[in-house]
């Protein structure tokens, strides 16, 4: 009942289904779900009211596994499928898991649409860079010149960034965050669950059948400090072993620079999520290894009217401009005539 | 009733007045003409004045085509009389041309010795040039066969409007009331309609509306005056039943039964869609009604609008799509999803001209295998079709009222004929109208996803309802549980049921009827918009003893558990068809009769002549051809 849930805290177990889970052992796609089970149970999430929706893929199992309403679609058309969801009841919490071939190729279209709108629902992409569940073909993420089943001679598509194409359709929350590191991840989760509007989390994601580490330079014990550099609101950006390197602007530019002689902290680039301008959080999203360590965690998060709030505020208006709804008014409307 | 004999010109011989039972009148001239306005105020004030109506606007699908050529002419065709009218008519008894392009495109419409009044002034080197008239057909013979009236319609309203402060440009565009005013004398229509209707549309531009005015009342009063008109005709209002009316396109219709089915029910109307000709008048009329909750949304694409209606249906909302052919073509994907997931949702194909862009602003009968078939894998659904412009308005409820009770995608065909076409509409009685009930399950006990029914239909749980969360899914499910199962035998058990279920609809729906003998030698059977061209060539039939029945299927998939048994009472059928036969290969697989096609594929309705002089052709050759 709806009255117990709200009083007693569920915890992430509460939030398993029935299902076996059903992903390759050591997927990436493990530890994602579990972080989301966590942050509905640490959010106090009512499980009627929160539906998972999902395309096609690996990832678009999701919702399978989750304890809540749930709706596992069509190749790319679940921001259609949680549009409609919200427009019937703007009420729902939507999670909404997507991969780099559902939401960037076949559904390209729609994930611009719903993140334009700013319909409230949290989109997960995971990116693993690879098609997963058609067994090895590359997807529109994967490098230049990567070789799969279908490009044995190597890709010839230049790949596209998920946080470049979110930030381009005026995306108002953005943040990228990596399977394994769980604390960070679940930080992230939290972070865009509690956004009012699109929430737009790209997840690299390891996928250790068809693309094994594809992230290892983000991971790796060795490397990850100086691949990587964790944006804080308000904060320098600051990265490297021991802190020692930071990002500057030369111009319109960001370079890499190590801290001391002369340059300090305030040289720095500082980190604004709040900026109404989306030109520094797409620049962030430029920043590719290996030329840059790659920024996680949040790019940008401002206030934008949302579309259902907008779509439910016009239906309320014309209620009170027109009064609710009379049939045999409407039918009656135009120019009518007796006939006796 | 009739002007002619209020004529303040004393001095001239009153006109004739010869009555007659029915006219139809096609208006043509260039797209910026404004021939649609002044067909819609002709059958407006035609309706209010007692006739039975009906039209067919014809316009090109480029809405500002080169002014002056024969693509962008634009048409307007009105049938109205004293009795019965059930289609816009086979030939035109006056053609109203506005240029040459108008009267080029339109002439082979018109009755030998029929009315053509021509707007002179527009006859000028240049348009007829763009028309392709090498010589001036008012000053040539070629135009002997008609009763030619040459009108200065450009000067005459130009001299009308005078005292105007508009722009010379503003005051042309009033030549369309001009013409409507002489059309209005000719057949005795009164004006007030007509000039309420500019004073409620102009009132913020007082010129603009004495100007239209102005024009109505000098084209009206050009007519009584002036003497090359010898004639004017009378035409009675039709016996009909008492009520209170409106005119109602089939679009409006639409619109306006998607709102009382979801208004009837309680509930939220959802209707995602994207702008495609001849739908978009639909999402138009919704989205001025949203005090009646609802909530219009218009997708990205049509995919994304068909998928959010699958959304829409999943979170409890009465939710609806319109389309046409190359929109239907895109959401087939999605139907499948709203198969597999049996959740109740309205599609309505607004069919038109294919393949592809086709003839975007025509009509057509051919996507019926498109309804039907149009899907991957056994994908069964409900298909009904709408008779005439206000039998959209049941049809739309009755589609709900099909969706709802048995969990399934019902798709409504309309087309483009019945989209644009409008007739008279007797309101109905809103008690009347039938109350959708539903039934969303709360019990976690009891709750399967796919458990069934008696009908074999699901439960409708939605969202915010405790203890009922579920998965559904594109993927098959297991027949008890309605969990994700590839297992063969269940596969071939839930893909029966689906079938089954639908196949139960015809438990729900009314027998077909046999307008005419119930057996015999011949069955006309229809669908969709020939409804009225069938009925209209049947009683011809029957007035002049031809023995010959009909019967008008409105439920596609599944058909009345009746249909079979009224084919095979005659010794032939008869399948007319805006198509090359689509009907026709489902009804002779599925009942195993020889039935016959009449098809006519050519963005236009049927003519009552042609299905007329079938049935004679079929009935002098006694033999199965």
């Amino acid at each position: 009942m709806s009255s117990d849930n709200a009083m007693v805290q569920l915890t992430a177990k509460d939030f398993a289904s029935s299902q076996d889970v059903r992903w390759c052992p050591g997927c990436g796609d493990y530890s994602i779900l579990a972080q989301v089970k966590k942050v509905m149970a640490s959010l106090g999430t009512i499980k009627e009211n929160t539906v998972c929706v999902s395309g096609i893929g690996c990832s678009s199992r999701f919702p399978y596994y989750v304890d809540t309403y749930g709706f596992h679609s069509i190749h790319g058309r679940a921001p259609a499928l949680a549009t409609g969801i919200k427009l019937a009841n703007p009420e729902l919490n939507v999670w909404l898991a997507t991969g780099d071939g559902d939401g960037l190729s076949i559904g390209g279209n729609h994930l611009l649409h719903a993140i334009r709108r700013n319909v409230d629902i949290n989109i997960l992409l995971f990116n693993n860079r690879i098609y997963g569940l058609t067994k090895g073909q590359y997807s529109p993420t994967s490098p230049l010149g990567k070789k799969t089943k279908s490009s044995p001679m190597g890709s010839v598509d230049f790949p596209l960034h998920p946080l470049s194409v979110a930030i381009g359709a005026e995306a108002s929350f953005v943040a990228r965050s990596i399977d394994i590191n769980t604390k960070h991840l679940t930080a992230t989760l939290e972070r865009a669950a509690r956004h009012k509007g699109t929430s737009f989390i790209e997840i690299y994601q390891n996928c250790n059948i068809f693309n094994d580490g594809a992230f290892e330079y983000a991971t790796g014990k060795e490397t990850k400090e100086d691949t990587t550099v964790f944006l804080e609101h308000n904060r320098p950006l600051v990265f490297g072993k021991d802190g020692s390197k930071g990002i500057r602007l030369n111009g319109m530019s960001p370079e890499i620079v190590t801290l001391g002689n002369g340059i300090t902290e305030d040289d720095l680039l500082f980190h604004d999520e709040a900026l109404a301008e989306p030109s520094l959080a797409y620049l962030l999203s430029r920043m590719h290894y290996p030329e840059f360590p790659e920024p996680m965690g949040v790019f940008r998060a401002v206030e934008r009217p949302i579309f259902e709030d907008l779509v439910m505020g016009q239906v309320h208006s014309a209620v009170k401009s027109k009064g609710k709804g009379d049939l045999a008014a409407l039918l009656a409307s135009g120019e009518t005539w007796k006939v006796n | 009733m009739v002007v002619a004999t209020e004529t303040k010109n004393t001095d001239r011989q009153p006109k004739k007045v010869i009555e007659v039972n029915e006219i139809t009148v096609r208006f043509a001239g260039d797209s910026g003409d404004g021939m649609q306005l002044a067909g819609t105020q002709m059958t407006n004030t035609s309706a209010i004045f007692g006739n039975d109506i009906s039209t067919l606007p014809d316009f090109p699908a480029e809405i500002r085509a080169p002014a002056g050529t024969l693509a962008g002419v634009s048409g307007f065709q009105l049938r109205f009389g004293s009795q019965k009218v059930l289609t816009p008519g086979d030939q035109v008894n006056a053609l109203i041309a506005m240029n040459p392009a108008g009267l080029k495109a339109n002439l082979s419409d018109l009755e030998p010795g029929g009315i053509l009044v021509v707007n002179k002034d527009a006859f000028t080197k240049s348009n007829l040039d763009k028309a392709g008239y090498e010589a001036n057909p008012l000053e040539d013979d070629s135009l002997q066969g008609y009763k030619l009236y040459s009108v200065p319609i450009d000067t005459l309203n130009k001299e009308a409007c005078k005292d105007s402060d508009l722009t010379g440009r503003a005051v042309g565009r009033c030549k369309n009331f001009f013409a409507l005013g002489l059309v209005y004398w000719m057949y005795g229509r009164p004006m007030d309609a007509s000039l309420s209707w500019i004073e409620s549309k102009f009132g913020s531009k007082p010129s603009v509306a004495d100007a239209n005015a102005k024009a109505l009342k000098a084209g009206f009063y050009f007519g009584e005056t002036a003497e090359m008109f010898p004639v004017c005709y009378l035409i009675a209002p039709a016996k009909i039943q008492p009520g209170q009316y409106r005119r109602v396109s089939g679009n409006e219709a639409t619109a306006l039964g998607l709102i009382a089915a979801a208004s009837q029910a309680g509930k939220t109307l959802f209707y995602g869609t994207y702008p495609i000709t001849p739908a978009s008048d639909i999402l138009h009329e919704l989205a001025r009604h949203k005090n009646f909750d609802v909530r219009t949304f218009q997708a990205e694409d049509e995919i994304a609008a068909m998928v959010s209606v699958v959304g829409a249906a999943y979170a409890g909302a009465f939710a609806a799509t319109g389309t046409s052919g190359p929109g239907m073509a895109l959401k087939g994907e999605a139907l499948g999803l709203a198969v597999m997931t049996e959740l109740p949702m309205v599609i309505v194909n607004v069919q038109r001209g294919g393949p592809s862009t086709g003839l975007p602003t025509k009509t057509e009968q051919s996507d019926l295998f498109q309804a039907m078939f149009g899907r991957n894998g056994e994908a069964p659904l409900c298909v009904i079709a709408a008779a005439t412009p206000a039998d959209c308005f049941g049809m739309a409820i009755e589609a709900f009222r099909i969706a709802v009770a048995f969990m399934t995608p019902v798709i409504l065909l309309t087309d483009g004929y019945l989209a644009n076409g409008a007739e008279p509409w007797k309101l109905p009685d809103v008690a009347s109208l039938p109350k959708i009930s539903v039934n969303h399950p709360t019990d976690p006990g009891s709750f399967l996803p796919y458990g069934r029914d008696d009908n074999l239909v699901r439960p409708w749980a939605i969202p915010s309802t405790p203890g009922l969360e579920h998965r559904l899914g594109g993927l098959e499910k297991h027949f008890e549980t309605g969990e994700v199962c590839y297992d063969f035998e269940n596969h071939h058990r839930m893909t029966e049921t689906r079938r089954a279920k639908i196949d139960g609809i015809a438990n729900v729906i009314p027998d077909l009827e046999v307008t005419g003998d119930a057996s015999g030698e011949l069955l006309v059977l229809g669908w969709g918009s020939t409804y009225g061209a069938i009925a209209t060539a049947i009683d011809r039939c029957h007035e002049n003893g031809v023995k010959v029945s009909s019967a008008h299927l409105k439920y596609l998939d599944p058909m009345p558990k009746n249909t079979g048994d009224v084919l095979k009472r005659f010794k032939r059928v008869l399948i007319p068809e805006m198509n090359l036969g689509q009907l026709l290969p489902i009804i002779r697989g599925k009942f195993l009769v020889d039935a016959v096609g009449l098809n006519k594929v050519q963005g236009k309705p049927f003519m009552v002549g042609e299905i007329e002089n079938k049935i004679t052709e079929l009935l002098s050759n006694g033999s199965k051809s």
